[in-house]
């Protein structure tokens, strides 16, 4: 029936409109369980944050307040886009779009198993670094275009905040390159560490968890909207679905940054500690339960921890984890080399 | 030289945050301490100062005699009454009014009742769109004392040993 | 034709497609081409002639990230991730970050024109006919230039042919090249460095080292008797 038409068989069709609607396919496999998700971690930081304190969490809204998502995202839908009188109207609406946008497009290169992944890159690592220390701008972008002082301040806060941690980001990223010999993230995931290699990259691991929790402008580092003293930081003037975008893109990159995680240190899609039983349990899955496992210790420490003060905070970023992680750098190379465990180099 | 090496020690394996991590991790399996509140309630005294309601006696007899002394009494001159002899001889208000947005909750009106007529009963989940709705009027304040007379029975009878 | 001597740098990995896909890979390859360059040229002219330096920086990011995009084309994806982290991610948030600073008045930006355009347009004029000149001259002898040409193996990725290049054929260049950046990252320490002896700061390690043994002293009070 279908074979009839024309059109299917030109070449016009089988050159062009299939492959998008294919790739159209795959994006939409993976963005539609990621907004699910990034809806859910809303509603898991609430619970989550609610039963360290004590308290019970939304529970009206549906069996256990399970469809909260739902209603706080058609609230927001319903509400006024209010553009402020001294804004700069074109970078005020760009702004959330590129936070939202960024957050999103990072996940093309994101392995969740073996082969699941959109776009097989041989700088993965490269991209996902690039893509993140995009994430500044949607930020100062819109702290500068509100024309508030509040905005601003928190823009400039989370700018200096982001490029201060990508120094030790991406020095912890050198430090799993050297133990992977890849920059492709398949590649990372299947290489196989000793277990003293692993033990050697775990001050790494803590190094990372915490410079993404600075990344991602989280508890203790949500400085940018500290509500104490910004009333809210870079989106104060921000409403309804600009807004949204904002809330949504820093839980997007919170579910990057523990995507990330998993993949260069806990191992992606693999079963836990190398257990060969426990590899009937499809990949996806253990790939969601450890993003699920970062994603946890990321509400955990906004359960936990104060605030950083900002001097506290910079001080951290530049002279404790820059001088820790250069010289972890050096000593990994250097005992690699000495034990001869570098990758294999001339492989690629 | 132990004591740097201990707080070096402390310092890289990071053992108060550790601290801190479990402490947190420990509390979010405690039993919750809030409530699901329109669903749950927490306990209330038979003494609590909720909404107004006119009581009336068994028979059906509303009890207010419009003897005027919850009137004197309010300190925030919420409760206005005027006062008639009925058909059958006995002095029965004709008009009862408590503005709700005016009143304190203080519990002096049925502190002063003589008959027990006007009390502050156990609802506390009265609110209204309207400002309006909050001008109690009589039949509202019997209505009131109809539903709720169980409890507000009970009530009395459970605080009748302290008084 | 020097950009052409230098493509063949960079391993250009095309996978081997079936021949009835290649036309049309490369139609959309042009396309690319043509989109991510036109945006680039545009964003390049709008840097140079927004009216707010912020608005220029922003359209200089943009241009970055098209010429990223040129360089993923020409099959050099390590270099464009490259450029898209130094100097987007890193250089231009600088160059953002000081310019949201500024507070220009445009009035008075303006008011020097009239006066500086007879010489900046005599400096730019004799600049641009200088180019013309060179670039009119300019061959590259191929031959000449061959020998020191080297064809990445195609079997590696290009950051692994970069890599080799960088540190075999060019390792002391490589390494001079850092000892210059780490000169002047410490020149530009030295410069703004100052020591300020009246200001009090917070010495973490001082107070972490703080022990309640050390600072607190718990007593026994007995009523009305006060501490001595």
């Amino acid at each position: 029936m279908l074979e009839n038409i024309a059109f299917l068989q030109s070449d016009f069709f089988t050159g062009y409109i299939q492959p998008v609607l294919v790739i159209t396919g795959y994006v939409l496999l993976l963005v539609v369980p990621l907004i699910l998700a990034m809806a859910y971690l809303t509603y898991a930081e609430r619970k989550v944050l609610a039963a360290m304190q004590l308290r019970q969490g939304p529970m009206m809204v549906g069996p256990f307040g399970l469809l909260q998502p739902l209603a706080d995202g058609l609230k927001l839908l319903g509400k006024e886009t209010i553009i402020p009188s001294g804004a700069n109207r074109v970078i005020f609406v760009i702004a959330p779009m590129l936070t939202f946008m960024l957050a999103l497009v990072a996940w093309a290169v994101i392995p969740v198993n073996a082969g699941w992944v959109l776009a097989d890159i041989n700088v993965g690592v490269l991209y996902l670094f690039a893509i993140s220390s995009l994430g500044v701008y949607g930020i100062l972008m819109a702290g500068w275009a509100s024309n508030s002082r509040y905005a601003f301040l928190g823009g400039l806060r989370s700018a200096a905040q982001m490029v201060s941690y990508e120094v030790s980001i991406g020095l912890v990223l050198v430090c799993v390159l050297l133990t992977t010999g890849s920059l492709n993230l398949t590649d990372i995931v299947m290489a196989e560490r000793d277990w003293w290699v692993d033990l050697l990259l775990f001050p790494m691991f803590i190094v990372f968890v915490i410079s993404a929790l600075a990344e991602t402008n989280r508890a203790p580092f949500d400085l940018p909207e500290g509500e104490s003293e910004l009333v809210g930081g870079y989106n104060v003037e921000y409403s309804s679905m600009t807004f949204a975008l904002f809330f949504l893109g820093e839980y997007m990159n919170m579910i990057l940054m523990s995507g990330m995680t998993a993949v260069l240190f806990l191992g992606g899609w693999l079963p836990p500690f190398g257990i060969e039983a426990l590899a009937v349990v499809p990949g996806v899955i253990w790939f969601i339960l450890k993003v699920c496992f970062v994603l946890f210790v990321f509400l955990w420490a906004r359960a936990t921890l104060p605030r950083y003060r900002y001097d506290q905070l910079m001080r951290l970023g530049w002279k404790v984890f820059l001088p820790l992680t250069l010289i972890w750098v050096v000593i990994m190379a250097g005992v690699l080399v000495y034990a001869e465990a570098l990758p294999n180099m001339a492989g690629g | 030289m132990s004591v740097f090496l201990d707080r070096v020690a402390r310092g890289f394996l990071m053992t108060e945050l550790v601290k801190g991590f479990a402490l947190t991790l420990k509390y979010m399996f405690k039993p919750k301490v809030t409530i699901n509140y329109p669903f749950e309630k927490g306990p209330l005294s038979p003494r609590f100062r909720g909404e107004h309601a006119l009581r009336r006696y068994p028979n059906g007899e509303e009890r207010c005699i419009a003897c005027k002394l919850c009137e004197a009494v309010c300190p925030a001159q919420a409760i206005t009454i005027e006062a008639a002899v009925r058909d059958d001889g006995s002095r029965r208000t004709t008009r009862y009014d408590i503005d709700m947005t005016k009143c304190i909750y203080c519990g002096l009106c049925q502190e002063a009742c003589p008959v027990d007529a006007i009390v502050e009963g156990p609802n506390f989940e009265f609110a209204t769109e309207t400002r309006a709705e909050l001008y109690y009027n009589k039949d509202k304040l019997l209505a009131n004392g109809d539903r709720w007379e169980a409890q507000l029975a009970a009530n009395i009878e459970a605080d009748a040993p302290y008084r | 034709m020097v950009t052409a001597g230098k493509r063949n740098w960079l391993p250009i990995s095309k996978p081997t497609r079936p021949t009835g896909k290649e036309r049309q890979q490369t139609m959309i390859e042009s396309l690319f081409f043509y989109v991510l360059s036109g945006v680039l040229v545009l964003s390049a002219l709008m840097v140079i002639s927004a009216q707010n330096p912020v608005h220029a920086v922003l359209f200089l990011i943009l241009a970055f990230f098209n010429a990223a995009g040129l360089f993923v084309l020409l099959g050099a994806e390590f270099l464009a991730m490259i450029l898209v982290i130094v100097y987007v991610g890193a250089v231009a948030v600088l160059f953002l970050f000081v310019v949201m600073m500024l507070d220009i008045n445009f009035a008075e930006l303006r008011r020097g024109m009239g006066r500086y355009l007879p010489l900046s347009g005599l400096v730019g004029t004799v600049m641009l006919v200088e180019f013309f000149w060179i670039f009119s001259k300019w061959t590259s002898d191929t031959a000449a230039v061959a020998p020191h040409m080297r064809h990445a193996p195609l079997e590696v990725s290009n950051t692994h042919a970069l890599g080799q290049v960088l540190y075999t054929h060019y390792a002391y260049i490589f390494q001079l090249s850092g000892l210059i950046l780490l000169v002047a990252m410490i020149g530009a320490i030295t410069l703004t460095l100052r020591h300020r002896p009246n200001v009090r700061r917070q010495e973490v390690s001082r107070q972490v080292d703080r022990h309640p043994k050390d600072v607190l002293r718990v007593e026994k009070i007995n009523s009305g008797e006060g501490v001595s």
